[in-house]
Protein backbone atom coordinates (compact mmCIF):
# COMPACT_ATOMS: atom_id res chain seq x y z
CA UNK A 1 0.00 0.00 0.00
CA UNK A 2 1.01 3.55 -0.66
CA UNK A 3 0.46 6.11 2.06
CA UNK A 4 -0.50 8.80 -0.45
CA UNK A 5 -3.68 7.13 -1.61
CA UNK A 6 -4.28 5.47 1.71
CA UNK A 7 -4.42 8.84 3.48
CA UNK A 8 -6.76 10.24 0.85
CA UNK A 9 -9.04 7.24 1.09
CA UNK A 10 -9.07 7.43 4.89
CA UNK A 11 -9.85 11.15 4.68
CA UNK A 12 -12.87 10.51 2.46
CA UNK A 13 -14.10 7.67 4.70
CA UNK A 14 -13.71 9.99 7.70
CA UNK A 15 -15.74 12.67 5.91
CA UNK A 16 -18.45 10.11 5.23
CA UNK A 17 -18.53 9.10 8.89
CA UNK A 18 -18.62 12.73 10.05
CA UNK A 19 -21.70 13.44 7.95
CA UNK A 20 -23.39 10.11 8.61
CA UNK A 21 -22.91 10.15 12.36
CA UNK A 22 -23.67 13.88 12.50
CA UNK A 23 -27.04 13.36 10.86
CA UNK A 24 -28.08 9.90 12.07
CA UNK A 25 -26.87 10.03 15.66
CA UNK A 26 -26.64 13.72 16.51
CA UNK A 27 -29.43 15.09 14.33
CA UNK A 28 -27.31 17.93 12.93
CA UNK A 29 -29.35 18.24 9.71
CA UNK A 30 -29.19 22.05 9.80
CA UNK A 31 -25.39 21.94 10.00
CA UNK A 32 -24.89 19.56 7.07
CA UNK A 33 -27.87 20.74 5.05
CA UNK A 34 -27.63 24.51 5.46
CA UNK A 35 -24.56 25.97 7.20
CA UNK A 36 -21.82 23.87 5.60
CA UNK A 37 -23.19 24.17 2.02
CA UNK A 38 -23.51 27.97 2.43
CA UNK A 39 -19.96 28.32 3.77
CA UNK A 40 -18.71 26.02 1.01
CA UNK A 41 -20.21 28.02 -1.83
CA UNK A 42 -18.89 31.29 -0.36
CA UNK A 43 -15.42 29.76 0.01
CA UNK A 44 -15.63 28.46 -3.54
CA UNK A 45 -16.54 31.78 -5.16
CA UNK A 46 -14.31 34.03 -3.04
CA UNK A 47 -11.38 31.62 -3.14
CA UNK A 48 -11.72 31.16 -6.88
CA UNK A 49 -11.75 34.90 -7.58
CA UNK A 50 -8.80 35.50 -5.26
CA UNK A 51 -6.76 32.75 -6.84
CA UNK A 52 -7.39 34.08 -10.34
CA UNK A 53 -6.60 37.58 -9.13
CA UNK A 54 -3.32 36.29 -7.75
CA UNK A 55 -2.43 34.73 -11.10
CA UNK A 56 -3.45 37.84 -12.99
CA UNK A 57 -1.00 39.89 -10.93
CA UNK A 58 1.92 37.67 -11.88
CA UNK A 59 3.74 39.17 -14.86
CA UNK A 60 4.60 37.09 -17.89
CA UNK A 61 7.80 38.87 -18.92
CA UNK A 62 8.31 37.01 -22.16
CA UNK A 63 6.07 35.03 -24.47
CA UNK A 64 6.49 31.37 -23.59
CA UNK A 65 4.03 29.48 -25.81
CA UNK A 66 4.71 25.78 -26.17
CA UNK A 67 5.30 25.32 -29.84
CA UNK A 68 3.82 22.21 -31.36
CA UNK A 69 4.44 23.03 -35.00
CA UNK A 70 6.42 25.18 -37.40
CA UNK A 71 6.46 28.81 -36.38
CA UNK A 72 5.69 31.61 -38.82
CA UNK A 73 8.85 32.16 -40.80
CA UNK A 74 9.79 32.69 -44.43
CA UNK A 75 6.86 32.67 -46.85
CA UNK A 76 7.85 29.37 -48.47
CA UNK A 77 7.99 27.51 -45.13
CA UNK A 78 4.58 26.21 -44.20
CA UNK A 79 3.36 27.82 -41.00
CA UNK A 80 1.39 25.72 -38.52
CA UNK A 81 -1.29 28.25 -37.67
CA UNK A 82 -2.98 26.49 -34.74
CA UNK A 83 -0.08 24.61 -33.19
CA UNK A 84 2.20 27.60 -33.31
CA UNK A 85 -0.18 30.55 -33.52
CA UNK A 86 1.04 33.93 -34.63
CA UNK A 87 -2.19 35.89 -34.34
CA UNK A 88 -4.93 36.22 -31.74
CA UNK A 89 -7.27 34.26 -34.05
CA UNK A 90 -4.90 31.30 -34.02
CA UNK A 91 -4.65 31.49 -30.25
CA UNK A 92 -8.42 31.51 -29.88
CA UNK A 93 -8.77 28.38 -32.04
CA UNK A 94 -5.93 26.73 -30.15
CA UNK A 95 -7.55 27.55 -26.79
CA UNK A 96 -10.99 26.36 -27.89
CA UNK A 97 -9.58 23.04 -29.06
CA UNK A 98 -7.56 22.71 -25.88
CA UNK A 99 -10.44 23.53 -23.53
CA UNK A 100 -13.18 21.61 -25.30
CA UNK A 101 -11.24 18.66 -26.73
CA UNK A 102 -8.10 18.39 -24.56
CA UNK A 103 -5.88 18.50 -27.61
CA UNK A 104 -2.59 18.36 -25.70
CA UNK A 105 -3.69 15.16 -23.94
CA UNK A 106 -4.46 13.69 -27.34
CA UNK A 107 -0.77 13.95 -28.11
CA UNK A 108 0.02 11.70 -25.19
CA UNK A 109 2.48 8.97 -26.15
CA UNK A 110 3.89 5.99 -24.37
CA UNK A 111 7.50 4.93 -24.52
CA UNK A 112 8.09 1.22 -25.16
CA UNK A 113 11.16 -0.94 -25.57
CA UNK A 114 10.62 -3.14 -28.59
CA UNK A 115 12.66 -6.20 -29.52
CA UNK A 116 15.29 -5.73 -26.88
CA UNK A 117 16.82 -2.28 -27.00
CA UNK A 118 14.73 -0.59 -29.69
CA UNK A 119 12.77 2.31 -28.34
CA UNK A 120 9.38 3.18 -29.79
CA UNK A 121 6.72 5.74 -29.02
CA UNK A 122 3.14 4.56 -29.35
CA UNK A 123 -0.12 6.44 -29.26
CA UNK A 124 -1.75 6.27 -25.88
CA UNK A 125 -5.31 7.55 -26.17
CA UNK A 126 -6.94 6.05 -23.09
CA UNK A 127 -6.05 8.92 -20.79
CA UNK A 128 -7.44 11.41 -23.31
CA UNK A 129 -10.59 9.37 -23.88
CA UNK A 130 -11.38 8.84 -20.22
CA UNK A 131 -10.60 12.37 -19.12
CA UNK A 132 -12.83 13.67 -21.89
CA UNK A 133 -15.57 11.26 -20.81
CA UNK A 134 -15.03 12.22 -17.18
CA UNK A 135 -15.18 15.98 -17.69
CA UNK A 136 -18.17 15.95 -20.01
CA UNK A 137 -20.20 13.51 -17.93
CA UNK A 138 -19.39 15.57 -14.83
CA UNK A 139 -20.63 18.65 -16.65
CA UNK A 140 -23.87 16.91 -17.64
CA UNK A 141 -24.37 15.64 -14.09
CA UNK A 142 -23.79 19.14 -12.76
CA UNK A 143 -26.21 20.74 -15.20
CA UNK A 144 -28.82 18.04 -14.53
CA UNK A 145 -28.69 18.91 -10.84
CA UNK A 146 -30.01 22.37 -11.65
CA UNK A 147 -33.47 20.79 -11.60
CA UNK A 148 -33.14 20.90 -7.82
CA UNK A 149 -32.23 24.57 -7.81
CA UNK A 150 -34.64 26.09 -10.32
CA UNK A 151 -38.39 26.44 -10.08
CA UNK A 152 -39.96 26.16 -12.59
CA UNK A 153 -37.37 24.00 -14.33
CA UNK A 154 -36.59 25.44 -17.78
CA UNK A 155 -37.37 23.18 -20.74
CA UNK A 156 -33.73 22.81 -21.82
CA UNK A 157 -32.90 21.01 -18.57
CA UNK A 158 -35.87 18.69 -19.01
CA UNK A 159 -34.66 17.86 -22.51
CA UNK A 160 -31.18 17.15 -21.17
CA UNK A 161 -32.71 14.73 -18.65
CA UNK A 162 -34.60 13.00 -21.43
CA UNK A 163 -31.50 12.61 -23.60
CA UNK A 164 -29.43 11.42 -20.66
CA UNK A 165 -32.01 8.78 -19.77
CA UNK A 166 -32.98 7.73 -23.27
CA UNK A 167 -31.94 4.12 -22.69
CA UNK A 168 -35.00 3.75 -20.41
CA UNK A 169 -33.45 0.96 -18.36
CA UNK A 170 -35.31 0.30 -15.13
CA UNK A 171 -37.15 2.79 -13.00
CA UNK A 172 -35.95 5.37 -12.14
CA UNK A 173 -34.31 5.22 -15.54
CA UNK A 174 -30.54 4.84 -15.73
CA UNK A 175 -28.84 8.11 -16.61
CA UNK A 176 -25.85 7.57 -18.86
CA UNK A 177 -23.84 10.47 -17.47
CA UNK A 178 -23.80 9.03 -13.95
CA UNK A 179 -22.54 5.65 -15.11
CA UNK A 180 -19.90 7.18 -17.40
CA UNK A 181 -18.76 9.55 -14.65
CA UNK A 182 -18.20 6.74 -12.17
CA UNK A 183 -16.51 4.46 -14.72
CA UNK A 184 -14.20 7.24 -15.94
CA UNK A 185 -13.20 8.43 -12.47
CA UNK A 186 -12.42 4.86 -11.44
CA UNK A 187 -10.26 4.49 -14.56
CA UNK A 188 -8.41 7.69 -13.69
CA UNK A 189 -7.85 6.42 -10.16
CA UNK A 190 -6.68 2.97 -11.24
CA UNK A 191 -4.32 4.57 -13.74
CA UNK A 192 -2.61 6.38 -10.88
CA UNK A 193 -2.50 3.29 -8.69
CA UNK A 194 -1.52 0.61 -11.19
CA UNK A 195 1.02 2.29 -13.51
CA UNK A 196 4.12 2.46 -11.33
CA UNK A 197 5.60 5.60 -12.92
CA UNK A 198 2.33 7.48 -12.54
CA UNK A 199 1.96 6.24 -8.98
CA UNK A 200 5.46 7.53 -8.21
CA UNK A 201 4.63 11.11 -9.09
CA UNK A 202 1.05 11.08 -7.77
CA UNK A 203 0.50 12.91 -4.52
CA UNK A 204 -2.22 12.84 -1.92
CA UNK A 205 -3.55 15.99 -3.60
CA UNK A 206 -4.15 13.91 -6.74
CA UNK A 207 -5.87 11.05 -4.99
CA UNK A 208 -8.06 13.02 -2.61
CA UNK A 209 -10.26 14.69 -5.28
CA UNK A 210 -10.59 11.39 -7.11
CA UNK A 211 -11.77 9.57 -4.00
CA UNK A 212 -14.02 12.48 -3.14
CA UNK A 213 -15.63 12.47 -6.58
CA UNK A 214 -16.06 8.70 -6.36
CA UNK A 215 -17.79 9.31 -3.01
CA UNK A 216 -20.05 11.91 -4.57
CA UNK A 217 -20.92 9.70 -7.53
CA UNK A 218 -21.53 6.62 -5.40
CA UNK A 219 -23.71 8.45 -2.88
CA UNK A 220 -25.69 10.05 -5.71
CA UNK A 221 -26.18 6.75 -7.53
CA UNK A 222 -27.18 5.05 -4.26
CA UNK A 223 -29.76 7.75 -3.67
CA UNK A 224 -31.26 7.49 -7.12
CA UNK A 225 -31.37 3.75 -7.63
CA UNK A 226 -31.00 1.95 -4.31
CA UNK A 227 -31.57 3.62 -0.94
CA UNK A 228 -34.27 6.05 -1.95
CA UNK A 229 -34.70 9.50 -0.50
CA UNK A 230 -37.71 11.76 -0.64
CA UNK A 231 -36.96 13.82 -3.77
CA UNK A 232 -39.65 16.41 -3.14
CA UNK A 233 -38.20 16.98 0.32
CA UNK A 234 -34.72 17.29 -1.19
CA UNK A 235 -35.90 19.93 -3.63
CA UNK A 236 -37.65 21.76 -0.81
CA UNK A 237 -34.31 21.96 1.00
CA UNK A 238 -32.25 23.00 -2.02
CA UNK A 239 -34.84 25.57 -3.10
CA UNK A 240 -34.74 26.93 0.44
CA UNK A 241 -31.00 27.46 0.06
CA UNK A 242 -31.16 29.30 -3.27
CA UNK A 243 -34.10 31.49 -2.27
CA UNK A 244 -32.43 32.40 1.07
CA UNK A 245 -35.23 30.81 3.11
CA UNK A 246 -33.36 27.78 4.38
CA UNK A 247 -35.27 25.11 6.17
CA UNK A 248 -34.93 21.39 6.76
CA UNK A 249 -37.86 19.21 5.69
CA UNK A 250 -38.56 16.09 7.71
CA UNK A 251 -37.53 12.62 6.70
CA UNK A 252 -34.70 12.98 4.19
CA UNK A 253 -32.30 10.04 4.48
CA UNK A 254 -28.76 10.45 5.82
CA UNK A 255 -27.29 9.48 2.45
CA UNK A 256 -28.49 12.81 1.07
CA UNK A 257 -26.60 14.73 3.74
CA UNK A 258 -23.50 12.64 3.06
CA UNK A 259 -23.80 13.55 -0.64
CA UNK A 260 -24.23 17.24 0.14
CA UNK A 261 -21.34 17.17 2.60
CA UNK A 262 -19.03 15.58 0.02
CA UNK A 263 -20.01 18.21 -2.55
CA UNK A 264 -19.50 20.98 0.00
CA UNK A 265 -16.02 19.67 0.82
CA UNK A 266 -15.20 19.52 -2.88
CA UNK A 267 -16.39 23.10 -3.41
CA UNK A 268 -14.52 24.45 -0.42
CA UNK A 269 -11.37 22.52 -1.35
CA UNK A 270 -11.54 23.60 -4.99
CA UNK A 271 -9.80 27.01 -4.88
CA UNK A 272 -6.86 25.63 -2.91
CA UNK A 273 -6.28 22.58 -5.07
CA UNK A 274 -5.17 21.40 -8.48
CA UNK A 275 -8.83 21.48 -9.47
CA UNK A 276 -8.20 25.15 -10.19
CA UNK A 277 -7.10 23.99 -13.63
CA UNK A 278 -10.70 24.98 -14.44
CA UNK A 279 -9.51 28.59 -14.42
CA UNK A 280 -5.87 27.80 -15.00
CA UNK A 281 -6.43 26.44 -18.47
CA UNK A 282 -7.60 29.88 -19.57
CA UNK A 283 -4.61 31.54 -17.98
CA UNK A 284 -1.82 29.21 -19.03
CA UNK A 285 0.83 31.37 -20.72
CA UNK A 286 2.16 28.40 -22.66
CA UNK A 287 -1.13 28.23 -24.54
CA UNK A 288 -2.78 31.62 -24.55
CA UNK A 289 -0.05 33.71 -26.12
CA UNK A 290 0.76 34.03 -29.82
CA UNK A 291 4.30 33.05 -30.67
CA UNK A 292 5.46 36.39 -32.08
CA UNK A 293 8.60 36.99 -30.07
CA UNK A 294 10.68 37.51 -33.19
CA UNK A 295 8.24 39.89 -34.85
CA UNK A 296 7.34 42.19 -31.98
CA UNK A 297 9.21 43.62 -29.06
CA UNK A 298 7.85 42.60 -25.66
CA UNK A 299 9.06 44.65 -22.77
CA UNK A 300 9.64 42.98 -19.49
CA UNK A 301 7.19 44.58 -17.04
CA UNK A 302 9.67 44.59 -14.14
CA UNK A 303 12.52 46.14 -16.04
CA UNK A 304 13.95 48.96 -13.90
CA UNK A 305 13.94 52.42 -15.41
CA UNK A 306 17.52 52.80 -16.69
CA UNK A 307 18.78 56.28 -17.50
CA UNK A 308 20.27 56.01 -20.98
CA UNK A 309 22.33 58.39 -23.01
CA UNK A 310 21.65 57.76 -26.70
CA UNK A 311 24.01 58.40 -29.57
CA UNK A 312 21.85 61.32 -30.75
CA UNK A 313 22.22 62.97 -27.37
CA UNK A 314 25.95 62.27 -27.42
CA UNK A 315 26.24 63.90 -30.82
CA UNK A 316 24.25 66.91 -29.61
CA UNK A 317 26.75 67.30 -26.78
CA UNK A 318 29.90 67.06 -28.92
CA UNK A 319 28.81 68.03 -32.46
CA UNK A 320 31.04 71.07 -32.85
CA UNK A 321 34.07 69.26 -31.50
CA UNK A 322 33.42 66.29 -33.75
CA UNK A 323 33.19 68.46 -36.88
CA UNK A 324 36.35 70.27 -35.85
CA UNK A 325 38.18 66.96 -35.56
CA UNK A 326 36.78 65.85 -38.93
CA UNK A 327 34.58 63.10 -37.58
CA UNK A 328 31.40 62.27 -39.53
CA UNK A 329 28.14 63.36 -37.89
CA UNK A 330 24.52 62.43 -38.58
CA UNK A 331 23.24 65.96 -38.34
CA UNK A 332 25.24 68.90 -39.59
CA UNK A 333 25.42 72.14 -37.67
CA UNK B 1 -3.22 43.26 -12.95
CA UNK B 2 -2.17 42.15 -16.43
CA UNK B 3 -4.83 41.70 -19.14
CA UNK B 4 -7.25 43.19 -16.65
CA UNK B 5 -10.22 43.57 -19.00
CA UNK B 6 -10.22 40.00 -20.25
CA UNK B 7 -9.76 38.49 -16.81
CA UNK B 8 -12.43 40.63 -15.17
CA UNK B 9 -14.91 39.73 -17.93
CA UNK B 10 -14.06 36.05 -17.48
CA UNK B 11 -14.52 36.24 -13.72
CA UNK B 12 -17.84 38.06 -14.06
CA UNK B 13 -19.10 35.36 -16.44
CA UNK B 14 -17.91 32.67 -14.03
CA UNK B 15 -19.61 34.22 -10.99
CA UNK B 16 -22.80 34.80 -13.00
CA UNK B 17 -22.92 31.13 -14.01
CA UNK B 18 -22.18 29.85 -10.51
CA UNK B 19 -24.83 32.08 -8.93
CA UNK B 20 -27.36 31.41 -11.69
CA UNK B 21 -29.83 29.56 -9.40
CA UNK B 22 -29.81 32.47 -6.96
CA UNK B 23 -30.81 35.15 -9.42
CA UNK B 24 -33.08 32.88 -11.45
CA UNK B 25 -35.21 32.25 -8.37
CA UNK B 26 -35.03 35.81 -7.13
CA UNK B 27 -38.35 36.98 -5.73
CA UNK B 28 -40.03 33.61 -6.14
CA UNK B 29 -41.42 31.97 -3.06
CA UNK B 30 -40.71 28.29 -2.87
CA UNK B 31 -43.05 25.85 -1.31
CA UNK B 32 -43.09 22.13 -1.89
CA UNK B 33 -46.31 20.85 -3.43
CA UNK B 34 -48.61 18.58 -1.51
CA UNK B 35 -50.33 15.97 -3.67
CA UNK B 36 -54.09 16.19 -3.24
CA UNK B 37 -55.71 12.95 -2.22
CA UNK B 38 -59.07 12.12 -3.74
CA UNK B 39 -62.06 11.46 -1.45
CA UNK B 40 -61.79 7.80 -2.24
CA UNK B 41 -58.11 7.63 -1.33
CA UNK B 42 -58.78 9.54 1.90
CA UNK B 43 -61.51 7.07 2.81
CA UNK B 44 -59.25 4.07 2.13
CA UNK B 45 -56.66 5.57 4.52
CA UNK B 46 -53.82 3.34 3.36
CA UNK B 47 -52.10 2.52 0.11
CA UNK B 48 -50.49 -0.76 -0.94
CA UNK B 49 -47.45 0.05 1.20
CA UNK B 50 -46.95 2.72 3.90
CA UNK B 51 -46.94 6.33 2.72
CA UNK B 52 -43.21 6.95 3.32
CA UNK B 53 -42.18 3.95 1.22
CA UNK B 54 -44.75 4.82 -1.41
CA UNK B 55 -43.33 8.33 -1.67
CA UNK B 56 -39.81 7.03 -2.28
CA UNK B 57 -40.33 3.74 -4.06
CA UNK B 58 -43.59 3.86 -6.02
CA UNK B 59 -41.73 3.87 -9.34
CA UNK B 60 -40.00 0.62 -8.54
CA UNK B 61 -43.23 -0.95 -7.34
CA UNK B 62 -44.91 0.04 -10.60
CA UNK B 63 -41.98 -1.32 -12.60
CA UNK B 64 -42.13 -4.60 -10.70
CA UNK B 65 -45.90 -4.80 -11.16
CA UNK B 66 -45.61 -4.25 -14.87
CA UNK B 67 -43.14 -7.12 -15.18
CA UNK B 68 -45.24 -9.39 -12.97
CA UNK B 69 -48.37 -8.75 -15.00
CA UNK B 70 -46.79 -8.91 -18.43
CA UNK B 71 -44.43 -11.81 -17.84
CA UNK B 72 -46.23 -13.94 -15.24
CA UNK B 73 -49.84 -12.92 -15.92
CA UNK B 74 -50.24 -12.39 -12.19
CA UNK B 75 -52.59 -9.47 -11.60
CA UNK B 76 -53.24 -9.76 -7.88
CA UNK B 77 -51.13 -7.94 -5.31
CA UNK B 78 -51.49 -8.91 -1.68
CA UNK B 79 -50.43 -6.36 0.93
CA UNK B 80 -48.78 -7.24 4.21
CA UNK B 81 -52.18 -6.92 5.86
CA UNK B 82 -53.78 -9.41 3.50
CA UNK B 83 -55.68 -6.89 1.39
CA UNK B 84 -55.66 -7.53 -2.34
CA UNK B 85 -55.25 -5.02 -5.14
CA UNK B 86 -55.41 -5.19 -8.89
CA UNK B 87 -51.89 -4.72 -10.24
CA UNK B 88 -52.81 -2.11 -12.78
CA UNK B 89 -52.07 1.54 -13.27
CA UNK B 90 -55.34 2.67 -14.77
CA UNK B 91 -57.79 -0.21 -15.25
CA UNK B 92 -60.55 -0.91 -12.78
CA UNK B 93 -61.69 0.34 -9.41
CA UNK B 94 -58.84 -1.10 -7.34
CA UNK B 95 -56.03 0.00 -9.67
CA UNK B 96 -53.77 2.97 -8.85
CA UNK B 97 -55.77 5.52 -10.77
CA UNK B 98 -59.02 3.90 -9.66
CA UNK B 99 -58.36 5.39 -6.25
CA UNK B 100 -56.11 8.34 -7.10
CA UNK B 101 -58.53 9.63 -9.68
CA UNK B 102 -56.93 12.92 -10.57
CA UNK B 103 -53.61 12.71 -12.39
CA UNK B 104 -53.01 16.46 -12.40
CA UNK B 105 -53.63 16.82 -8.67
CA UNK B 106 -51.94 13.63 -7.56
CA UNK B 107 -49.17 12.56 -9.94
CA UNK B 108 -48.19 15.70 -11.78
CA UNK B 109 -47.83 18.00 -8.81
CA UNK B 110 -44.68 16.39 -7.45
CA UNK B 111 -43.43 15.16 -10.82
CA UNK B 112 -43.51 18.67 -12.22
CA UNK B 113 -41.87 20.10 -9.12
CA UNK B 114 -39.03 17.59 -9.27
CA UNK B 115 -38.91 17.81 -13.08
CA UNK B 116 -39.61 14.12 -13.52
CA UNK B 117 -41.34 13.03 -16.67
CA UNK B 118 -42.32 9.36 -16.31
CA UNK B 119 -43.23 7.50 -19.46
CA UNK B 120 -46.36 5.87 -17.93
CA UNK B 121 -48.67 7.90 -20.14
CA UNK B 122 -46.86 7.04 -23.34
CA UNK B 123 -48.92 3.83 -23.30
CA UNK B 124 -51.59 4.27 -20.63
CA UNK B 125 -54.51 6.59 -21.05
CA UNK B 126 -54.84 9.04 -18.21
CA UNK B 127 -58.23 8.93 -16.46
CA UNK B 128 -60.59 11.71 -17.48
CA UNK B 129 -60.33 14.65 -15.13
CA UNK B 130 -63.53 15.31 -13.23
CA UNK B 131 -63.11 19.07 -13.38
CA UNK B 132 -61.60 20.02 -16.73
CA UNK B 133 -61.16 23.69 -15.81
CA UNK B 134 -58.77 22.67 -13.06
CA UNK B 135 -56.24 21.31 -15.54
CA UNK B 136 -52.84 22.87 -15.35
Amino acid sequence: MNEKYLYSLIAVIALFLVAYVGVEALGLQWLFGIIIPCLAIITFIVGFVMRVNDWARSPVPFRIPSTCGQQKSLPWIKHSKIDNPFSTGGVIIRMILEILLFRSLFRNTKCNMNEGARISYVWEKWLWLFSLAFHYSFLVVLVRHLRFFLEPVPVCFQILDKIDGFLQIGLPGVLISGVVLLAAVIFLLLRRIIISQVRYFSLAADFFPLFLIIGIAVSGIMMRYFIKVDIVGVKELTMGLVTFHPHIPEGIGAVFYVHVFFVSVLLAYFPFSKLMHLAGIFLSPTRNLPNNNRAYRHINPWNPKVKVHTYEEYEDDFREKMIEAGLPVDKEL
Amino acid sequence: MYDKNKIVVGLVIFVAIVTFPFWYNLGKASSAPEPKLSEKAKAAKECVVPKKDMKQEHMQILDLWRDTVVRDANRIYKTGKGKTFNMSLSTGEDSCMGCHENKAEFCDKCHNYASVDPYCWDCHIAPKEKKPEENK
